[in-house]
């Protein structure tokens, strides 16, 4: 039983980060019809920023301490962040430290820039292109952003750890009368879950509440009839665009205290997210966050050494296992409809 | 405006076929191996020589073969006569005086090993076949290192082997034109387990996770026979996939087990990730037989250790070589990189320093740059002052024995280059073993007969 629990909460920050990115998937593939490859560089990029603020709040001036030495003999160089001395070394620091949440604040402008950016000069032309090119012109485009991002930021991770108020686990166990020690969760990816619940349901209550989101969801289902009230359908699906890129973003910042951010990350979560979103439901976006969170769970289970032993290899095939059996039995997805996106 | 025909066959279909043509190796054709000199492959011909460095200059091991190509290139320039000479002073063997390699100044070329088998053979041809390279060296990565090394042995050139950490290279895979000068999983097991047993006590229930691939197989099968024959339990061994960055679902069913040390079988990315992933969850805090639990990485690598920040603290691992050694060798190399480069070199740095001094060693003591002079030369030689104390390039399996280092992660370090702290240097005679050792390919494993080429 305490495994279960275990595995279904590990599967749960897993399946935000699924959620995230094919929600963003789904976003693209419903306004533009762009199969976007470059959807995980995307999220590579947010998980960039972070680093990228850690490196500005960390800029630091050499002083030579005379009293150490460094590897060669000569006089250490010890590194003092402007930060210490601008707001002493304890407030400082603390700056330093929250860097991961403060990169929320950090991307959102630079995310929509890179989404604006990246829909007006490159993605725009593909539209009226056969799909094949446009899987190819983004997967070209990922494979260059993550060797700009390896050309500055080198090829192994970087650390990029949470605000130490978060390190450490969560107990579980003792609060649900177990024994201590056997459930145990880090706190940062209790964080990760919430605010990937809070970012699904910005976004949906964006598309839902908003008269901006009704007209997209008008020109999701029906683009031609939206063009002939006289909508400029084009400039909001561009909009949609910078939203779906800082979604992924955002995924991207809050997830480099999980795992050390490097350039490759993007691709890890790119061949994944796309099948969430063909379990999920072409064009449905709750079948996106639905499809995320339940193969983020099953991945979970299938990695137990029990499920491991009985089934070997299970856990590098499920999620692909269960793609197949779902279009089999349900050719559309989880929750796609009739008529959407089907010729 | 037109409705899209988007449909999620043709998604599928375009993708898996973009896919697949992404994902197809390149297919080389039977070129022939071009060795029309004197009696051996690419025997040089003018006053220079022709080294080729394969390396991973990009992929996830880039930063890795980076500094593998700064030590060669510092090497190179020392076997010419420049620099300060660095370890070629600190060399018990005396025949290497700043004119080369035999007399003929030494020039290099580069390949890139991505750190895929395919791509990894690929540019070792090319650099025989095209550049006349008469020596292949370099690699981060056990699979590409078996692989460039039996393509050397089919092309009649010596492979001085980089970072190979897996039993197989000098064990089921030896090659008679292949060496290596990197230690193996079964050093480190032999090394690691007597300091575990000594911090942690003979009475532990260990639990592994292993990368699952060659290297993965070997380090756990090392460590697993080495501690257990100190008294621990294995309570499970779980293979993870090499593809694996997030590892909670597998960290987080050791929680429900009764086993007190957790065994990363990783390096790399991997490394990196599970380390993280196992301090997030608490591991080090957990009390269990009414012991604390432990972690230990059996390969430790400072690049990586950097990966993984503070969560290396404490944490047991093996190690080469290490900048902070205080012989002669050790510091001579240090200051010579250190000096060029601004930082201290790695492990790989080291051992792809070393086998090129060895090499050209080698062919000035056989005269000769015959692949099969040269090999005869290496065999059984017996060396000091490169670092490791004295080493025995032994004849039967072509790997060298010397001292393994016993490190753990500094729980003060004053910069980002002082992450371990070397806590025992293990005698060679306590990490020797028969050349036909069961881990090491048993009584079947040869060396085969040394191939010239041409």
């Amino acid at each position: 039983m305490d495994a279960i629990i275990l595995q279904t909460l590990n599967g749960l920050d897993k399946g935000s980060a699924y959620a995230l990115i094919a929600l963003g998937l789904t976003l693209i593939f419903g306004t533009l019809g762009v199969v976007n490859f470059a959807h995980g560089a995307l999220f590579m990029i947010g998980a960039f920023c972070a680093v990228t603020l850690q490196r500005i709040l960390s800029l630091s001036h050499e002083v030579i301490d005379e009293s150490r030495k460094d590897f060669l003999g000569n006089p250490l160089k010890v590194d003092i962040p402007y930060m210490h001395e601008w707001l002493g070394p304890d407030l400082g620091q603390a700056v330093i430290n929250w860097s991961v949440p403060l990169a929320i604040l950090f991307s959102i402008p630079i995310m929509i820039a890179v989404g604006y950016a990246m829909e007006r000069g490159l993605i725009k032309h593909f539209y009226k292109r056969p799909h094949a090119d446009q899987i190819l012109v983004t997967f070209g485009l990922a494979i260059v952003l993550q060797e700009i991002i390896k050309y500055f930021f080198g090829a192994n991770p970087i650390p990029t750890p949470a605000p130490p108020a978060f390190n450490g686990s969560f107990d579980f166990g003792v609060l649900i009368g177990a024994d201590p020690f056997t459930i145990m969760y880090p706190y940062w990816r209790l964080v990760y879950f919430a605010f990937a619940m809070i970012l699904i349901a910005a976004v949906f209550a964006f598309l839902q509440f908003t008269t901006f989101g009704m007209v997209v969801r008008a020109g999701m289902a029906d683009r031609e009839t939206v063009g002939l009230l006289g909508i400029n359908i084009d400039k909001r699906f561009t909009v949609m665009f910078a939203i779906a890129a800082c979604v992924a973003g955002l995924a991207g910042v809050m997830y480099t205290p999980i795992n050390s951010p490097n350039y490759h990350m993007g691709m890890d979560f790119l061949v994944l997210s796309f099948v969430v979103v063909v379990v999920g439901g072409m064009g449905s976006l709750p079948g996106a966050v639905l499809a995320g969170f339940l193969l983020g769970i099953l991945e979970s289970f299938a990695s137990m050494a029990e499920v491991i032993d009985i089934i070997p290899g299970i856990n590098q095939i499920i999620i692909y296992l269960v793609a197949i059996v779902i279009l089999l039995t349900r050719p559309r997805g989880l929750m796609g409809r009739k008529g959407v996106m089907e010729e | 405006m037109t409705k899209s025909n988007f449909t999620r066959r043709g998604v599928m279909k375009t993708g898996a076929a973009a896919g697949a043509a992404l994902a197809t190796p390149t297919i080389f054709t039977g070129a022939v191996w071009a060795g029309a000199h004197t009696g051996f492959t690419n025997a040089p011909q003018g006053d220079t020589v022709t080294l080729g460095f394969n390396v991973p200059q990009t992929g996830p091991y880039a930063d890795e073969g980076a500094d593998e190509l700064r030590a060669y290139e510092l090497a190179v320039e020392h076997l010419n006569g420049g620099g300060d000479g660095g370890m070629i002073n600190t060399f018990s063997s005396k025949t290497l005086d700043g004119t080369g390699i035999n007399g003929k100044r030494v020039e290099y070329v580069t390949g890139d090993t991505q750190t895929k088998s395919d791509a990894a053979r690929a540019s070792a041809r090319s650099m025989i076949e095209k550049d006349g390279a008469i020596m292949i060296t370099g690699g981060s990565s056990s699979g590409v290192a078996v692989a460039v090394q039996a393509l050397c042995q089919e092309a009649g050139v010596i492979f001085m082997a980089g970072l190979t950490h897996s039993n197989d290279t000098t064990g089921k895979d030896r090659k008679a034109n292949g060496f290596r000068h990197f230690f193996n999983s079964y050093m480190s097991g032999a090394a690691l387990a007597p300091v575990l047993a000594n911090a942690y006590g003979t009475d532990r229930k260990a639990y592994h996770l292993t990368a699952d691939y060659n290297w993965g197989y070997t380090t756990e099968e090392a460590i697993t026979q080495a501690t257990e024959a100190m008294g621990w339990e294995t309570v499970n061994a779980v293979k993870t996939p090499l593809t694996q960055t997030d590892f909670s679902s597998y960290i987080a069913p050791v929680l429900q087990t009764d086993a007190d040390v957790l065994v990363l079988n990783h390096y790399g990315g991997n490394m990196v990730n599970s380390l993280t992933n196992a301090v997030q969850f608490g591991l080090r805090d957990r009390m269990v037989n009414g012991k604390n639990f432990e972690i230990v990485v059996p390969l430790y690598s400072r690049l990586m250790a950097r990966g993984a920040g503070a969560n290396v603290k404490g944490i047991f691992g093996s190690t080469n070589w290490h900048w902070s050694l205080q012989d002669e060798g050790s510091q001579a190399f240090t200051r010579s990189f250190g000096t060029k480069y601004g930082f201290p070199p790695s492990q790989a740095a080291h051992t792809c320093y070393v086998q090129t001094l060895l090499y050209a060693d080698a062919v000035n003591r056989a005269g000769s740059f015959n692949p099969c002079a040269v090999a005869e030369a290496l065999e059984d030689f017996e060396f000091d002052g490169l670092g490791n104390g004295p080493t025995l390039y032994r004849g039967a399996d072509h790997q060298c024995f010397k001292d393994v280092l016993v490190v753990r992660g500094k729980e003060n370090p004053t910069s980002e280059f002082d992450l371990l702290e070397v806590v025992e240097i293990t005698p060679v005679d306590q990490v020797t073993y028969a050349p036909d050792h069961p881990q090491m390919g048993g009584a079947e494993a040869t060396l085969g007969e040394c191939n010239p080429g041409a």
